[in-house]
């Protein structure tokens, strides 16, 4: 038995579900080391909009309070609000991710004017070699074995 | 439980000191960015450094005997406001990270002079204040969202860094990349895992959400909470399978950085673990039992043993000391996993105790690259022979790695091993020993290369300067010391494994 209304009802989750391996999924498989970071912001967005998402209350409103000319704060008991602190703490979130990303692309900067490449496969083989030389400089510590 | 309380009434300066000992760190690295001068730029930094070591002393005087403070910030109670919480476990954490804080400072003052170009002095000092304050908010706090922030505020300054080790060695770069895509999926692991269970409870703040767990007993969502938290920042504490970024990351770091990252880095990740899996979740629920059981032991065999196995084939000794680090770890998990307080209290000593051992062995190598220019074992022969007080904090540092009687590393090892007696599993018992056997090996084969290699002719390899050598005798000492003194180390832990194993009943005191 498919329950439907389940299903359509728990969209939101599904939706971040998808996303979030989507994106997990581009850091794990791609190579380029930009567009692994676009599968780290996808993934990172996935989660603002489950955070997003969870702050919705059914039929509630913006939760500002009007303000009367007295300027006194004016509750209207008869209306509901959504919830605005998942909003709050995904302000935060969204800060750091803008802090990583500008990292990670520095960082792709500096690996680039050292490598000359941004392909993982041939900074790994690049490695490789470093440290094959390493081993042979060194490898006498280990008796050869290393 | 028997918390007394100390409720905030701010009205003198030290009422605040938890939340000084984050915010002076804080403060000083913008400081030290605007005034933009080189050698002022350390004296501010060691300044606020020292301060919020005297502070963490302070808060450890008030809470040694299992008291605890709450401080609320800007007068807002919580469960709303954000509270900073101090206990015996969290004040002993954040002795250990300031107090490594302020001792690798003098040494990185000589050390960075060597490893790291000139122009980026001033921004390296301001980067580890900022690292220094996330790893101290992260501990200090008891609002769970906070912790990620801190978490994000350290993790963020520690990529930069490693980075900044490119200057002797590229990989540096890969190797700080790799640990900002792993370090950013277990921190957003975390805050999965904290939308949850703001979902499951509405709040946020530590001692509210284990009250309204408990009330709620173990649904779904609190599981899934559960698990992102535990890999999120088991990828954060190098957790055996999640540890691929560590050994680059060490290695290739400067080794001021290293000292500093080794010793504080992951042991403030396990505390998180801790106050998690103690504090917020119970211990009683049985999704968390069987995680301990059934993953938690036999990843930490798996790490005191695979570890420690590839540490002894290593030719590069920081490469060895990292290794060694994630070996390390698996003690510490497998002292949360035995479940008593005898357990929890040796995974919270050789937290301390390894995090101490391990700055003294990482300081130790970075003088010897200072003179070989590398960590290779065949550019050190013989350098303990040449550098008697240097080769003198790495055989301190080795004896309490393997953990000889009479060093640090004993202490914590010894109660381990009780710990496993009480619950009658002396199969681990035996695999704690063995794999300290392990650790026998690798060591040894640190101080055959120091001592019974014949130096390079003409080596004219002496002691390092004063600055570095001071912190390095005082780490080397500390491991001693604390073989013999256990009052401090010991005795708050055991402090803290009591106010841990309390759980939520004692967070509710309020």
């Amino acid at each position: 038995m498919i329950n439907v209304d389940f299903i359509i009802g728990h969209m939101n989750y599904w939706l971040f579900i998808v996303l979030m391996m989507t994106g997990l999924y581009i850091v794990v498989a791609r190579g380029n080391l930009v567009k692994k970071i676009v599968g780290l912001n996808i993934f990172q967005t996935s989660v603002f909009m489950f955070y997003i998402s969870i702050g919705k209350v059914t039929g509630g409103t913006a939760p500002i309070y009007p303000v009367d000319s007295q300027g006194h704060i004016q509750v209207d008991p008869s209306l509901t609000y959504s919830n605005p602190l998942p909003h709050v703490l995904i302000l935060t979130a969204i800060v750091v991710g803008i802090a990583t990303t500008s990292l990670a692309l520095a960082l792709i900067i500096r690996i680039r004017e050292e490598y000359d490449t941004i392909e993982e496969d041939d900074i790994l083989k690049i490695e490789r070699e470093l440290s094959a030389q390493d081993s042979k400089a060194h490898g006498s510590a280990m008796g050869g074995r290393a | 439980m028997s918390a007394t309380e100390v409720h905030h009434v701010a009205k003198t300066l030290m009422d605040h000191l938890p939340i000084l000992q984050v915010v002076i760190p804080l403060m000083s690295a913008p400081l030290i960015v605007m005034i933009g001068n080189r050698n002022l730029a350390w004296l501010i930094a060691f300044a606020a450094s020292a301060a919020s070591f005297v502070i963490a002393c302070l808060l450890l005087s008030d809470v040694i005997d299992g008291s605890v403070i709450s401080y609320h910030i800007g007068g807002w109670a919580p469960p709303l406001g954000i509270e900073y919480r101090i206990d015996a476990l969290n004040a002993l954490v954040l002795l250990l990270i300031s107090g490594i804080g302020t001792i690798v400072l003098p040494y990185a003052y000589t050390s960075v002079k060597a490893e790291i170009p000139q122009r980026l002095h001033t921004l390296f000092y301001a980067l580890y204040m900022l690292c220094l304050t996330g790893l101290l908010g992260m501990v200090a706090t008891g609002d769970a969202f906070n912790v990620f922030v801190f978490l994000e505020i350290s993790s963020l300054s520690t990529y930069v860094l490693v980075s900044l080790g490119a200057n002797k060695d590229t990989r540096a770069l890969t190797a700080a990349y790799d640990y900002l895509i792993m370090g950013t999926i277990g921190a957003t692991f975390f805050v999965i895992g904290l939308g949850m269970l703001y979902m499951a409870t509405g709040t946020l703040n530590m001692a509210d959400l284990a009250d309204r767990i408990a009330e709620q007993g173990a649904n779904r969502t609190v599981q899934a909470a559960f698990t992102f938290i535990v890999v999120g920042m088991g990828l954060k504490a190098a957790m055996y399978p999640l540890h691929h970024w560590l050994p680059n990351a060490y290695t290739y770091a400067p080794s001021a950085v290293t000292t500093f990252l080794a010793a504080t880095a992951t042991k403030a990740a396990i505390y998180v673990l801790l106050r998690f899996m103690f504090s917020v979740f119970n211990p009683g629920f049985h999704f968390e039992d069987w995680t301990l059981y059934l993953i938690f032991i036999p990843f930490a065999l798996l790490a005191m043993f695979a570890a420690s196995f590839v540490a002894v084939f290593q030719t590069n000794l920081k490469r060895m000391l990292a290794f060694s680090s994630i070996a390390q770890i698996g003690y510490m998990l497998l002292g949360i996993a035995m479940l008593n307080a005898t357990g929890l209290s040796a995974s919270i000593v050789h937290l301390v105790n390894h995090g101490i051992t391990k700055a003294a062995l990482f300081m130790g190598a970075g003088a010897l690259i200072l003179y070989s220019g590398s960590a290779f074992f065949d550019n050190l022969n013989g350098l303990g022979r040449k550098m008697p007080l240097t080769g003198a904090t790495m055989v301190a540092g080795g004896l309490s790695l393997i953990g000889v009687p009479g060093t640090a590393g004993f202490i914590s090892k010894w109660v381990l091993v009780q710990a496993a007696f009480e619950n009658g599993w002396w199969i681990i018992a035996v695999a704690i020993m063995l794999s300290s056997l392990l650790a026998v090996i690798y060591v040894w084969r640190m101080f055959e290369v120091l001592y019974l290699t014949a130096p390079d002719e003409g080596c004219t390899a002496t002691d390092p300067p004063l600055p570095m050598l001071i912190p390095m005798l005082i780490l080397a000492v500390s491991c001693i010391w604390f073989g013999f003194d256990t009052e401090l180390t010991l005795g708050s832990a055991q402090v803290a494994a009591d106010g841990l194993l309390a759980g939520s009943a004692g967070m509710m005191a309020h």
